[in-house]
């Protein structure tokens, strides 16, 4: 009786001991899969806005995705709908269509039409109008907006800036 | 201390110390095996001689193979493929084995399915197996990343997606997994180690376990007879090799097993020298490049029937679907309800349930390899539903089966 219950002690005693190594090595094997600090500080690009051709689809690159950026062109701002309008953003008096050019289904990168004005993505079939909104599923949602910040005529991709974060607070983007 | 004499033989000598003639005996010779079975039953043998073509294969690639992002490709395509005397065919050979695996594994599989191999205290074996054919999908995923092709990076890119959980928007436990917000460096580096280091530890494991599994119950047999394993063994070490319901492990049944393993062989060199290519998919011939998707993604064959199971619902559902068809198989010994432990041809309505889930997972195939339009999109729609239809059925099918 005696003998067992110390053995009973010395059994909880290393269980306590094995739980406290067990849970701090847990952290540190997830600690040690986090990004690391060099690829978060890398996460910034500045594009000036002024080089752009109205009504061309042009590919940028932010924190290894692709950015999609369309000068609207002035038949496109007089027929877009309300919800399209919203998603615009206005740089220097112009009005552009920014968005992360990764389908929101699985993230490959649809591909523009200029003849249809539509994004078609190959792998599950999901297409989005030039606006960036979903004409056909899979996916969810429209096109995620990256956090933005504009400056003048450039635009900081990866700071939060306030027009950025009104089409959050809207639900207009994730 | 244990007593130990002069040894009369070297045999004797490590008799003394390791018991080998006992060990041989438990592993082999006294190991029984029902004689009732057909060359089905070799599926394992020949599923472990795969594993060792590509263990062995991959040892020699792995001494050329460079896991960063600017080096892998072309280690892979210059270095092996054209440098390394014989490194073609490591690579033919890690490559179609890789492919012919799964081959071996579904048909290993849909036996077990076939003679209800999961039954009756079987259930071990059937899960241990479930969990291989996890830990070999997670194999052959990590394994496609490394020659940091097109497709190895946008499947990279879509499979870590399916992490974001849709709906819930996980991308924090995405960029976790790939360590980046793209599949880069971090990601290669983590998907080599997993490839050479963590998953084979883990599937050796598994496959001791799914051994270990086999020895109480036996293995299975054509008619799923329960047979007296201590009787049939006595019968037939008293010299009534005729009489007996049962053969040693090794040398009878090893015997035909290898005569088996022998034929496939021949098949799986027929396909690594003559007929590679199809394991070696030519999109992945181009560098992985991040600001372009290939045109028309699709997985290898042996996950085409899952990913049509995601591909024609919204989202959420998509996913939702996708689980179920990744976890419904283990469930199977408790969803099916019959007490027979029969061939499915003398099940009645299980005979039928048994050929529809074949042939539905043949269509799904079909129909994932294909583009996502027209007809092909509503066919898979109409066999991803059948799938999650007929597995819902089965307990009900089952319940009012007689005993035979």
């Amino acid at each position: 009786m005696h003998n067992s219950s110390r053995r009973g002690f010395m059994g909880k005693a290393f269980g306590a001991v094995a739980g406290v190594g067990a849970v701090g090595s847990l952290v540190a094997m997830k600690k040690s899969w986090d990004p690391l600090p060099s690829v978060k500080a890398a996460g910034f690009t500045t594009l000036d806005m002024t080089i752009y051709p109205e009504g061309e689809l042009i590919t940028e690159k932010w924190r290894g995705k692709p950015i999609f950026v369309l000068k609207k062109t002035a038949e496109m701002i007089a027929s877009q709908t309300e919800s399209q309008k919203a998603r615009s953003v206005i740089v220097g008096g112009s009005e552009f269509m920014i968005a992360i050019g990764l389908c929101t289904h699985l993230g490959c990168i649809p591909s523009y039409s200029a003849t249809e004005k539509s994004f078609l993505c190959a792998c599950h079939g999901g297409m989005f109008n030039w606006a960036g909104e979903v004409t056909k599923v899979p996916p969810p949602r429209a096109f995620d907006i990256p956090p933005f910040k504009i400056e003048g005529n450039n635009m900081i991709l990866g700071e939060v800036g306030p027009e950025f974060q009104a089409m959050k607070d809207s639900g207009i983007t994730l | 201390m244990a007593h130990f004499t002069k040894a009369t033989s070297v045999k004797d000598w490590l008799n003394q110390r390791l018991a080998v003639e006992k060990v041989e005996k438990v592993m082999a010779s006294e190991y029984w095996i029902p004689k009732n079975i057909n060359f089905l039953w070799a599926m394992g043998m020949v599923l472990a001689i795969t594993f060792a073509l590509l263990l062995v294969s991959g040892i020699f690639l792995l001494m050329y193979y460079q896991p960063h992002v600017d080096l892998a490709f072309d280690s892979v395509n210059y270095t092996i493929m054209r440098e390394v005397d014989f490194g073609w065919l490591w690579r033919n050979i890690h490559g179609v084995a890789a492919s012919v695996v799964f081959l071996v594994i579904y048909i290993h599989m849909f036996t077990g399915i076939y003679y209800g191999s999961y039954k009756k205290g079987r259930e071990m074996i059937w899960i241990s197996g479930m969990l291989l054919f996890v830990t070999f999908s997670a194999e052959a995923f990590s394994g496609y990343m490394l020659p940091w092709g097109q497709m190895s990076y946008w499947a990279g890119m879509v499979i870590t997606n399916i992490f974001s959980l849709g709906g819930l928007h996980m991308d924090g436990l995405v960029e976790w997994i790939r360590g980046d917000y793209v599949p880069a460096q971090a990601f290669l580096s983590r998907f080599f180690m997993l490839h050479v280091l963590l998953l084979p530890l883990a599937i050796m494991g598994l496959i001791g376990l799914h051994f270990a599994a086999l020895r109480i119950p036996h293995v299975n047999n054509q008619d799923g007879e329960e047979i007296d394993f201590d009787a049939e063994s006595k019968k037939y070490l008293a010299g009534d090799k005729a009489g007996s319901k049962v053969m040693r492990f090794a040398n009878d049944f090893m015997s035909k097993d290898m005569m088996v393993v022998g034929i496939f062989l021949i098949f799986f060199f027929y396909l690594v020298f003559y007929n590679y290519s199809f394991a070696l998919d030519p999109v992945n011939f181009d560098p992985a490049d991040m600001l372009k998707t290939p045109a028309h993604i699709y997985p290898e064959w042996y996950f085409l029937w899952s990913y049509e199971i995601l591909r024609p619902f919204s989202v959420n559902i998509g996913l939702i679907a996708f689980g179920f068809a990744q976890v419904i198989f283990v469930l199977l010994p408790w969803l099916d309800r019959s007490p027979n432990a029969v061939p499915a041809s003398r099940r009645g309505a299980f005979s039928v349930w048994f050929w529809l889930l074949l042939i539905d997972m043949i269509v799904l195939t079909a129909m994932g390899k294909l583009p996502p339009e027209g007809i092909f999109s509503t066919i898979g729609l109409v066999a991803a539903l059948a799938f999650i239809v007929l597995w819902i059925a089965l307990p009900f099918i089952t319940m009012n089966e007689k005993k035979v």
